[in-house]
């Protein structure tokens, strides 16, 4: 088991590397001049030079990277050209926001998922099979930022119960745990839940019918177990690969979450990424991305390690 | 080893397949109503995008405004207008155009990308493996979205640029499977016999290796484009992607945000769109995949 996990992360170091490297390409695909939202159109060559050489800009590519490399395994992701702040503050308050969002989809996505999924693989093929199946696969289906405009028009708009934007009251950004605060996170929470929950609800029902149809249930039936009983056998051999369904969809959350956030103005790293695209603030735009996909590659190595832990079946395939 | 399955190759190859396979696959198809019911709406919607010059009632970009936002039902205007003046539905029937096509085109740029990929690195093993695998494994550690936003923020808003970034994103999946059914269909005997015999690398790929790839990549890039739809669209709705005033569903559902207040119907209308076609994609793929026995 320790050989395994010294394996995985041994072998997660170079992902990590490659997406730094990925991250750090980025701000030189963009078309047009780096330094473009912080000078003036009409600045002299001399100050655009300047500037060059205080961003680090005018240096070779590979003496770049390193240095940028170096200074963001420190901590430091550079200095947001908007703001002038630093970006690992911007970064991390925005991470903290986005994550609870996220979270809340994804418990909200798995109790709604499993139960349907669950549901829909025990009466295979029976009329409750169909609509449990219809509702995962209208999950899957939805285009998430459409469904949070209507859940706006008919939540906010026309029954005026929640509010249709924001993370708090007046637009204040310091989150409390009341319900002024936690008024604002429910339609942007259930927004996000569904398309976790049609991909575990699929996930759950292929597994239960799998696992309903093997010949143990069988045995234990003849045997006279009660109907709870096979219900624990069941839960038990579904539960690693859908805690780990689970586990990757909050990774794809945390790193999809721009267009919900664009919808609710949540001030989560989705609107960060948003301001960071259209203000052209690309040291913010590498260090968001950055966080977010080094985030989303250890929450895929917890999950493999988690996974293997339970069923140690997997480390020696 | 070679010997002992001959015999069960040549039995193989007496059998005759009267009906063929694809034509088994369709018989079982055509027994899904729900399959059918998905793939007739797809072929409604790309008829809808080619003959859209001549069913649309307006031209989709003559705007008035002393008719912005009229809600649907308003005589002449069967749904409505936009907050320019113009027809919603020529705009919704033209917007099929450039999102079936936003959403369509990448997933098979990657399908013959990503194959290739895939089948190279299965077939040559070693060292090229390693290279192109490892590279792909990186892509694959972004988040799809996040990758799809972040290079085409990076690039900048453009039909290109957000097919290339599409297309990008949905290269790693489909090598990975292509690697995988490559690696094993290689080493398997009668691939064995036919190298033996003398075959070249070509022809192995196009007779034994490709019959076996195409079929689970073509129903896994299936699946694929209900996610594109929605993505392609997402990326017009960011306002990266399709820029106005072409008409695309995505982006009028961005334009429309305004009237969320005064024409809830109107900005509904667009998305509408965008899950039905979503939706069928999907259904067509289930439909697909059990008339393949193909588990999901």
């Amino acid at each position: 088991m320790l050989t395994y996990i010294a394996k995985r992360v041994i072998y997660t170091l170079p992902i990590m590397l490659g997406v730094a490297i990925v991250c750090f390409l980025l701000v030189h695909i963009a078309p047009g001049d780096p330094l473009v939202s912080v000078l003036p159109p009409d600045a002299s060559e001399q100050l655009r030079q300047q500037m060059m050489a205080l961003y680090g800009f005018d240096r070779p590519y590979a003496e770049q990277f390193l240095k940028w490399l170096g200074r963001a395994l420190g901590g430091d992701l550079g200095t947001s050209i908007r703001t002038n702040r630093p970006v690992v503050a911007e970064v991390g308050k925005a991470v903290s926001n986005t994550l609870m969002l996220a979270a809340l989809a994804t418990v909200i996505g798995f109790v709604l998922g499993s139960l349907f999924g669950f549901v829909a693989g025990s009466f295979r093929d029976t009329w409750i099979d169909k609509v449990a199946s219809a509702i995962s696969v209208t999950g899957v289906s939805v285009p998430h930022y459409w469904l949070g405009m209507v859940l706006v028009i008919i939540f906010s708009a026309q029954l005026g119960w929640l509010p249709p934007t924001g993370a708090g009251p007046g637009g204040s950004d310091n989150w409390v745990w009341d319900w002024a605060h936690i008024r604002h996170m429910i339609l942007p929470a259930v927004t996000m839940s569904v398309i976790p929950m049609g991909i575990i609800a699929r996930t759950v029902r292929a597994l239960v019918a799998e696992i309903l149809s093997q010949e143990f249930i069988a045995g234990l039936k003849a045997k006279g177990m009660s109907a709870f009983g096979i219900f624990r056998h069941v839960v038990k051999n579904a539960a690693p690969t859908a805690l780990a369904v689970m586990g990757i969809q909050l990774g794809y959350l945390l790193g999809g979450s721009i267009l919900i956030e664009t919808v609710f103005s949540w001030p989560g790293t989705g609107l960060l990424l948003n301001d960071a695209i259209f203000q052209r603030d690309l040291p913010l735009l590498q260090g968001t991305i950055l966080v977010l996909a080094c985030f989303f590659v250890v929450l895929n190595l917890i999950v493999d390690v988690m996974q293997t832990a339970i069923d140690p079946r997997i480390a020696r395939s | 080893m070679v010997q002992a399955v001959a015999p069960a190759m040549i039995d193989d190859a007496t059998i005759e397949r009267s009906p063929g396979y694809w034509s088994t696959v369709w018989r079982r198809f055509r027994r899904d109503p729900v399959a059918m019911i998905a793939l007739g709406v797809i072929v409604l919607l790309i008829l809808m995008a080619i003959l859209a010059p001549y069913i649309a009632p307006h031209d989709p970009f003559r705007g008035a405004t002393l008719r912005r936002l009229r809600p649907p039902g308003t005589p002449g205007y069967l749904l409505g207008t936009d907050e320019l003046g113009r027809d919603m539905l020529s705009r919704l029937i033209y917007g099929a155009r450039l999102s079936l096509f936003m959403g369509v085109t990448p997933v098979f740029l990657a399908l013959f990308i990503g194959s290739a990929i895939g089948i190279t690195a299965g077939y040559v093993g070693g060292i090229v493996n390693t290279l192109l695998m490892r590279t792909i494994d990186i892509i694959f550690a972004f988040p799809s979205v996040l990758l799809a936003i972040a290079l085409s923020g990076a690039m900048g808003a453009g039909i290109v640029n957000g097919l290339i970034s599409l297309t990008i994103v949905f290269i790693p999946p489909i090598a990975r499977i292509a690697e995988s059914v490559t690696t094993s269909v290689r080493s398997l005997d009668y691939v064995e016999a036919a190298r033996a015999s003398g075959a070249g690398a070509l022809s192995i790929v196009r007779k034994h290796v490709l019959g076996n790839v195409l079929g689970p990549i073509f129903v896994y890039a299936m699946s694929l484009i209900a996610v594109s739809m929605i993505l392609a669209s997402g990326l017009s709705f960011l306002g990266l992607g399709v820029r106005p005033p072409e008409p695309e569903w995505g982006l009028m559902l961005n334009t429309l945000r305004t009237a969320l207040y005064t024409q809830p119907m109107l900005c509904a209308l667009p998305g509408i769109m965008i899950f039905i076609t979503s939706i069928s994609f999907n259904l067509l793929t289930d439909g697909l995949r059990s008339a393949m026995d193909i588990k999901a």
